[in-house]
């Protein structure tokens, strides 16, 4: 009555005969768009391989954080573009985080108003394509903004006109180095004494009064420095000289607009993040940490703030990476970044778009993989230990 | 002897203090409850009042609502010019797209909304047929339709599509093919084949891990080259293979979550009543899976709707390329025509989003009556 099974019900056979099959249809398929893409690269005579790189790009770039010239090569592009994108994304991030954890909070407040306000916010601009919003703030604000002979002013000083925006520069001079020491000193002495007043918390349970206060040293030293050895400190205030203006510090619109939309746009969802780390943690939590006498501002600082960036931190990141993929929008309004120098200028002039394409996509994996690395350790680590 | 004093008649009823009744009583609750409320309260009534009738009055009250071309807006004191909208409406909706043809977008989306519509609706309709239509006869009488070339319609070549139409035929084919694509790529990572697991593990992290834009480049500038030779992709469908691929991935994960979160007992329990690996996937897994996920897949159609915009930077006109390209129209230059199309265009896109998360959170709610207690 019984026979033997067949072989095709047998399941480590039948998985090895499915492996087979994909790796077998996957493999002919990478073999086939290979084949054609040598092929078709040899028809059209498109050079390849790597060598395009040492080649001089002959363009100019208009944001340069290293030093670039016309002459230099089209690798040094690449890094001018790669620099130029994490500028921009480290920034962005930056703000992000401080306006999202801001509405976020907001949006759970007792207070109506602020609540509602926070909440209007973060639905119209979540769910309004980020590509939109950085035509309008590029097109229609910053572009729309006067010429430099009609500059908007702020005191005479600072300056908003459709260049950029024109702020004076404070230029050191004389002796910087005892700035940056007195900086180092305050520093090291803040952090002496939040740790003494920790010590002696814990031991008396005595608060030491001021305590609070010593991170403002980081400051407060090389202000005084400052005063004390009356160094030069010289404004340079930009002026109008031709058509545009001269000397200050300027940030060109399209890095302005660019800033806006991505920091704007992701501190919406950042915003949305931190709302639901905050009410992931059980009302519980704050009834207890009530019931031990702690004051509300302690409630939320020791108790409700560390489980909720529990839940808020991989989401978090996740953002981050988002803003920084997002950055490559600045194709579209020409801010120099990766994609804008190297998939756009360079791809055109040299043609080779397979070897640029990979370079472009490789870096932006590596970005990716690094974080999540990174995340994966850290989520290891921060684990909830349950028993 | 002591004399007791019984009351025999109710006092007379008072009113509550005024603090503690109707819009006061409301009002300390919430807006005034501690002294740094107030302080928020009344910097946010100045952030109001310094905001909202300057948009008002741009909005409404300045605003130019008809006209024959720009001059009305080009004055000085002019508001919105919404008249530029109203005029280059069509343009908006269907792009370069013949007037005389356009009858055949409006029936192609009667068509999808007819099916669609009766999923959306949470009832006991026999859902399977309209699925069975939306899968199959749909997306070939909508081909038929927009491009034509059969059954005497007139060839309409997709350069010519445009406006609200490509938009939405980019985000519905996108959402269309990476649910689909996303729970193969997810049931894909969870297997117990090393080589498809690493497969799934590659692709995903692959596309997850580069911006829309180089993989739209990628589809314009590179696609062509994987061919072979003498064949060709139309633009528009290279873009949408591209962002197919692209939200298949993420879908992919979000999916993963939800196949994560059903309960190992519930994959044991299929087994141990012998169903195959595809019906314990598709009749227990799966719909316990996707309907814990169902606000993030929303979320990616929300993401995926956005990002159709990209389209643009590769020479497609969508909605908001086409109101773009409307800016250069020298009988409506002015200075307010830009921010107005912008306006008109992101009111658009926060419709169709918002919408959706409404519809999300919606769904969410009525699928979680049951757990509710």
């Amino acid at each position: 009555m019984s026979s033997s099974p067949q072989p095709w019900n047998n399941p480590k056979l039948r998985a090895f005969a499915i492996q087979l099959a994909v790796l077998f249809v996957v493999g002919s398929f990478v073999w086939i768009v290979v084949d054609n893409t040598i092929t078709n690269l040899q028809r059209q005579n498109i050079a390849s391989g790597f060598g395009f790189l040492e080649n001089p790009a002959g363009f100019g770039i208009a944001l340069t954080l290293v030093e670039y010239t016309e002459q230099s090569s089209y690798g040094r592009a690449l890094l001018i573009g790669f620099l130029n994108t994490l500028l921009v994304a480290v920034i962005g991030i930056f703000i992000a985080t401080i306006l999202g954890f801001t509405l976020g909070i907001a949006r759970l407040s007792s207070n109506w108003l602020v609540a509602k306000i926070a909440t209007v916010y973060i639905e119209v601009v979540r769910n309004v394509p980020l590509l939109l919003q950085l035509f309008f703030w590029y097109f229609a604000v910053l572009r729309a903004l006067p010429l430099p002979r009609e500059s908007l002013s702020l005191l005479e000083v600072a300056f908003l006109n459709n260049r950029g925006i024109y702020v004076p520069a404070l230029l050191l001079e004389g002796n910087g180095l005892v700035l940056g020491l007195a900086a180092i000193v305050g520093a090291i002495s803040a952090w002496l004494i939040t740790r003494n007043a920790k010590r002696k918390r814990l031991e008396t349970g005595e608060i030491v009064k001021g305590a609070a206060f010593a991170p403002l040293l980081v400051f407060v030293l090389p202000v005084l420095a400052f005063l004390i050895f009356g160094m030069g400190l010289k404004a340079e205030v930009p002026s109008l000289k031709g058509f545009g203006f001269k000397g200050g510090w300027s940030l060109i619109p399209e890095f302005v607009s660019l800033l806006l939309a991505l920091s704007f746009y992701t501190a919406a969802f950042i915003a949305e993040n931190v709302r639901s780390g905050i009410l992931a943690v059980s009302k519980g939590q704050t009834e207890a940490a009530r019931a031990l006498g702690l004051k509300p501002t302690s409630v939320l600082r020791l108790v409700i703030i560390p489980q909720a960036l529990r839940v808020i931190i991989p989401p978090l990141t996740s953002q981050y990476l988002n803003l920084t993929k997002n950055s490559s929008l600045a194709v579209a309004i020409a801010y120099p970044d990766l994609v804008s120098v190297f998939s756009g200028t360079v791809l055109n002039q040299t043609g080779q778009a397979v070897e640029v394409i990979a370079i472009t996509m490789t870096i932006y994996l590596s970005l990716s993989l690094f974080t999540s690395l990174i995340m994966n350790w850290y989520n290891r680590h921060m684990a909830l230990v349950e028993r | 002897m002591s004399e007791t004093f019984v009351r025999i008649k109710h006092a007379p009823e008072r009113m509550p203090p005024n603090a503690q009744i109707g819009m006061v009583r409301w009002m300390r609750e919430n807006l005034f409850s501690s002294w740094f409320n107030a302080v928020l309260t009344i910097l946010s009534t100045v952030l109001l009042f310094l905001t909202l009738p300057p948009l008002l009055d741009w909005a409404v009250f300045s605003a130019v609502f008809s006209g024959e071309d720009g001059a009305a807006c080009r004055v000085d004191s002019a508001g919105a010019c919404w008249a530029f909208v109203e005029a280059k409406f069509g343009q908006f909706l269907f792009g370069r797209y013949p007037a005389e043809e356009r009858w055949r977008v409006l029936l192609t989306l009667f068509l999808g909304v007819a099916g669609l519509a009766p999923l959306l609706i949470p009832s006991e309709f026999p859902k399977k047929w309209f699925v069975a239509y939306l899968l199959v006869p749909f997306p070939l009488l909508a081909f038929v339709f927009l491009s034509g070339g059969l059954f005497g319609l007139a060839t309409v070549e997709t350069s010519d599509w445009g406006g609200l139409m490509v938009t939405l035929v980019v985000a519905v084919t996108g959402i269309a093919a990476s649910l689909p694509l996303g729970v193969l790529l997810a049931l894909g990572r969870q297997s117990d084949m090393p080589v498809v697991r690493i497969l799934c593990v590659v692709f995903i992290e692959f596309w997850r891990g580069v911006p829309l834009i180089t993989v739209l480049f990628m589809s314009s500038v590179m696609l062509p080259l994987f061919l072979p030779e003498g064949m060709s992709f139309d633009k528009l469908l290279r873009a949408l293979i591209g962002v197919a691929l692209f939200s298949s991935a993420y879908m992919a994960e979000v999916v993963r979550g939800g196949l994560a979160a059903v309960p190992a007992g519930q994959y044991e329990a299929a087994k141990a009543l012998g169903l195959t690996y595809w019906q314990s996937m598709g009749r227990i897994v799966l719909p316990q899976a996707l309907k814990t996920v169902i606000p993030g897949i929303v979320n990616n159609f929300i993401g995926l709707f956005k990002d159709t915009t990209l389209v643009l930077i590769i020479g497609l006109f969508d909605l908001l390329g086409i109101v773009q390209s409307n800016f250069t129209d020298p009988t409506w230059s002015s200075p307010q025509t830009a921010t107005t199309g912008y306006v008109f265009a992101a009111f658009v896109f926060w419709i169709f989003c918002f919408g959706m998360s409404r519809y999300s959170v919606y769904m969410e709610r009525r699928l979680d009556a049951g757990e509710q207690r």
